[in-house]
């Protein structure tokens, strides 16, 4: 699978200077004339873990969501992986295939089982047979430690479970990004460990991820850089050490006093 | 009281009424679950955003639910052939029920979608479905489970409709129950067995609908 690069420390290692996502001056206003997006520019590397954080309001979700086309955009370009991302464009699934995502409500398929939520875009969109794609679905929820729970429906497992079993079935369609979009903003405090733990050995991998998350011990052990948005402006994007412990920016001081309680 | 009861004609005659009955039942499940698939598509329609089709199905669901049942299947069977569009009065009865079950089963599917949170059809779309595919593998299904009640109750109503098509001579329960009661007058006997027919095949139907539900919405008992 594309993901499982030879296994080494996410932080030292010489990254891959490919650029997998570009952002180039993104604009975004809703219909209500918010301006939710200012001139967004950023571009994430092959094999990066960038996490975005900022203030609720900062349009960090939604920056995440013009990745796979789920929010439109007014101005600007993105690109993944080569491919220009504009608005209701044909082919938009094309590339949605090599984003996956894990939302903050895990928002699994009620009526199928486990199994079949992890099965069921391998067998309709990349035509594998049922016994692949199971076999496959196993594999990845062995790895992320739901196997014995892949012939239950989702109402039977907790947040924390269900959250894993999102971030396999993203895995599934073998993404070459990540996105994560506050996936431990939903779940009570004892589940938060086990999908970060999930997330932190998909780091160690190689996957590119990008995630909007306020787990700082989560952000400053695994992500490469910090990116830190603030009403609609990419403020800083700089190391972990740099964001947490020698921060420049008031706003970002600010911010930290408030998350650090 | 003058009146001596004599069940002689129900059990001289009962081969006739359960073809009659057996006629009945096979209309409403053609009719219901053609009805259905009209439902299905209707409700795409309703929800698909785009203003035509949109109007179609609005259209639709306006003029059946607000004309009477017996009008629509006149036009059918009577009107339709000016067109050069013939059928027989078994055709006629179910393209009508069809055509009238759908129209109230758009409009209850059409809630069930609309039950479906965006965040569902969102990962659908991101994991790299198109619209169509996110509606028939991942909104659609826990959507009817999500209205199955309000459905059967409509599939009921679809059922017990079917007598009207008696008016057409096409030869269900009701229709053989007249036949009979021109014949010997026993209307009290002939009419409080047809009730009890139709009675057992609201009950088979509801049975079918039963396992169905087993089959397909297990998965609904663990949802909060």
């Amino acid at each position: 699978m594309t993901y499982s690069q030879p296994e080494t420390n996410a932080a030292t290692v010489a990254r891959d200077p490919e650029a997998i996502i570009i952002a180039k001056g993104v604009h975004k206003r809703y219909d209500n004339d918010f301006h939710v997006l200012k001139g967004i520019s950023l571009t994430v590397n092959k094999g990066e873990v960038v996490v975005l954080m900022g203030p609720s309001g900062s349009g960090k979700s939604t920056l995440i969501r013009t990745f796979n086309g789920l929010e439109p955009y007014q101005e600007g370009k993105i690109e993944i992986d080569g491919t220009e991302i504009s608005h209701n464009q044909k082919g938009i699934e094309l590339i949605r295939r090599e984003v996956g995502m894990v939302f903050q409500q895990f928002n699994l398929f009620p009526h199928l089982t486990i199994l079949k939520n992890v099965t069921l875009g391998p067998i309709h969109l990349k035509g594998l047979s049922q016994d692949d794609a199971e076999a496959q679905a196993m594999e990845l929820l062995e790895r992320v430690g739901i196997a014995p729970q892949a012939n239950k429906y989702p109402g039977q497992l907790s947040g924390g479970q269900q959250q894993r079993v999102a971030i396999a079935r993203a895995l599934a369609m073998e993404p070459k990004v990540m996105l994560f979009d506050e996936p431990t903003s939903a779940l009570d405090p004892e589940m938060v460990r086990e999908v970060l733990d999930v997330m932190r050995k998909l780091a160690q991998s190689g996957m590119t991820m990008v995630c909007v998350t306020h787990e700082v011990g989560f952000a400053r052990e695994v992500a490469d850089r910090i990116i830190f948005l603030a009403e609609g402006e990419l403020v800083t994007d700089t190391t972990p050490d740099k964001f947490f412990n020698n921060p420049e920016e008031e706003r970002i001081k600010q911010f930290l006093s408030q998350i650090l309680h | 009281m003058e009146y001596s009861f004599d069940f002689s004609v129900i059990a001289d005659n009962f081969g006739l009424l359960l073809s009659g009955a057996w006629l009945t039942l096979k209309m409403s499940l053609l009719a219901i679950a053609f009805g259905l698939i009209i439902g299905v598509i209707g409700s795409l329609f309703r929800t698909s955003g785009n203003p035509l089709l949109n109007g179609i199905a609005l259209a639709y669901v306006e003029v059946i639910r607000n004309t009477p049942y017996l009008i629509q299947l006149f036009f059918i069977f009577f009107g339709l052939p000016s067109l050069g569009l013939t059928l027989s009065a078994e055709q006629a009865a179910i393209l009508s029920l069809a055509i009238n079950f759908g129209a109230y089963s758009t409009e209850i599917v059409r809630a069930g979608v609309e039950s479906i949170s965006k965040g569902q059809i969102e990962a659908g779309l991101a994991i790299g479905f198109k619209k169509l595919a996110v509606f028939r593998h991942i909104v659609i299904p826990p959507a009817l489970a999500n209205v199955y009640p309000a459905l059967i109750g409509q599939v009921i109503l679809a059922v017990l409709f079917t007598s009207v098509v008696s008016q057409i001579a096409a030869e269900d329960l009701t229709y053989a129950g007249n036949y009979l009661n021109s014949r010997t007058f026993r209307s009290f006997e002939i009419y409080f067995t047809i009730a009890l027919m139709y009675l057992a095949i609201v009950w088979i139907v509801k049975a079918l609908a039963y396992l169905i539900e087993l089959r397909f919405f297990e998965f609904a008992k663990y949802r909060k």
